[in-house]
């Protein structure tokens, strides 16, 4: 492991304010989706983008906390087994981090198939595994029901992250100043 | 727009001089019997009391209203939920079968889902007030202090607090760039297809997210210059010294906790209240 698990201060201050800003796309900027009372939660988006960028701590922390704060805020009270999966899903994202060469200002096929395959597997344990088996387990919900939201929410979340995740990347590598872009003039 | 994430006003009420480590103790203490028991007896009890606190603690309906109709929508597409996919869950959790009516189809109502269902609304509605009286209790900059009292790394705490401080100034931004957009054409509503909602709504998370990645490198370089986690510990701005009251707080929630656990365990023999045996 390339040390993704290094906490410096640039961890706990990207997950605090990727938190703020997690908080603040699951509030406002989801969109609706067909079925009626879900939203498709460009938050996602944003944690693949951190988990590139930031690491698994980070990206972990950051979903969480942002989970359970626009909860706590929208609700009252946070729903504790889709929080404890964001931040799972958050902290897979995160071992796509120092996989790509988007800080080079590279992004290209290798690197979009490196980190959507990290994202959907990510996805795929939160959603499809832990969110439902909490749900039992705390809950006691139907097994059916809690596992046709899983994979709703595993489908409409590693689309976000996917799409909203990539076109992300793709800028900010854009912004990164490339390996050996200078030459030296003779 | 309301730039406050929730607000939290000082009231001179008894619920409000607890410090807050103790109510995030009886918090999570309060939620979790809550979340473990199904017996409909103990929750309608536990939602009695959550409301008197809430009583105690001044909070008016106005700050709490928007909250409610959130929960109140979500129990209702939840209990819709449930039941179309599983009509007979109460049936196995019950062991027995008392059909009320037919319903259509395969659909029957029975008792045991009825009983089930009730439960399960009440259980949601049961753990809100709680949370409510935490939040809108406890002053913020202690917050981080609490979390770090029962066992957090302080640096996972201080993400909490960096999160609660600088959220306002996220959302000042964001309506900033979402009115400029707007200003300069971009349809957000559901008159926009929804191809176009989402390209739209990229053209404001990216500003956004851009200028909160240059906020987070000027954070990091003051708080490093600060010398931030060199210790292995720290001190907080806002705590307090626990008092009397705050011991009888922290008693009343271990003797709630104990009477759902002893009901639970004698009464019920596990977590489910069974009246159809």
């Amino acid at each position: 492991m390339k040390d993704i698990f290094k906490v410096t201060t640039r961890t706990i201050v990207a997950a605090g304010l990727g938190a703020a800003l997690f908080a603040l796309l699951f509030m406002f900027v989801k969109i609706p989706s067909p079925v009626p009372g879900t939203y498709i939660q460009t938050a996602y988006g944003l944690a693949g983008f951190f988990g590139v960028l930031f690491g698994p701590i980070a990206t972990g922390l950051m979903a969480f906390i942002g989970h359970a704060i626009s909860d706590a805020v929208q609700y009252g009270s946070p729903w504790w087994s889709w929080v404890i999966s964001s931040g799972i899903a958050g902290f897979i994202y995160g071992f796509a981090f120092k996989r790509t060469r988007v800080e080079e200002g590279i992004f290209g096929g290798k690197d979009i198939l490196t980190y959507n395959i990290i994202q959907v597997i990510g996805n795929a344990i939160a959603w499809i595994l832990v969110a439902p088996v909490l749900d039992i387990v705390i809950y006691a919900e139907p097994a059916n029901k809690v596992f046709a939201q899983g994979l709703m929410a595993f489908a409409s979340n590693s689309v976000v992250a996917g799409v909203v995740g990539t076109l992300l990347l793709l800028a900010y590598a854009a912004t990164r100043t490339r390996k050996g872009s200078l030459s030296k003039k003779s | 727009m309301k730039t406050k994430l929730f607000s939290y006003n000082y009231e001179n009420t008894p619920i409000h001089n607890l410090s807050g480590l103790i109510k995030f103790i009886c918090f999570l203490l309060l939620t979790f019997a809550t979340m473990y028991t199904y017996d409909i007896r103990v929750i309608l009890g536990m939602l009695v009391f959550s409301l008197i606190i809430l009583r105690i603690s001044k909070i008016k309906f106005s700050q709490i209203k928007v909250m409610l109709i959130y929960v109140l929508i979500f129990i209702l597409i939840n209990a819709i939920f449930t039941f179309f996919f599983a009509p007979e869950h109460g049936t196995t959790l019950y062991n027995t079968r008392n059909p009320i009516m037919k319903l259509w189809g395969n659909f029957e109502l029975t008792q045991e889902q009825l009983l089930y269902q009730v439960t399960l609304a009440f259980k949601y509605l049961s753990v809100v007030p709680l949370g409510i009286i935490f939040l809108l209790t406890t002053n913020p900059s202690e917050f981080a202090s609490s979390v770090t009292a029962v066992g957090v790394p302080y640096k996972a705490s201080f993400a909490i607090s960096l999160t609660l401080r600088y959220f306002p100034d996220i959302l000042r931004v964001y309506n900033d760039i979402s009115q400029a957009q707007q200003a300069r054409g971009l349809e957000m509503s559901g008159k926009a297809k929804m191809k176009e909602r989402v390209k739209n709504s990229l053209m404001i998370i990216i500003p956004l997210i851009f200028s909160t990645l240059e906020r987070i490198e000027v954070v990091t370089n003051a708080m490093d210059l600060r010398g931030f986690g060199k210790e292995k510990r720290r001190t907080w701005y806002c705590v307090q010294k626990l008092r009397p009251a705050d011991y009888y707080a922290l008693a009343v929630s271990i003797v709630a906790v104990l009477i759902v656990a002893s009901v639970a365990y004698f009464l019920n023999h596990g977590r489910y209240f069974n009246p159809f045996i």
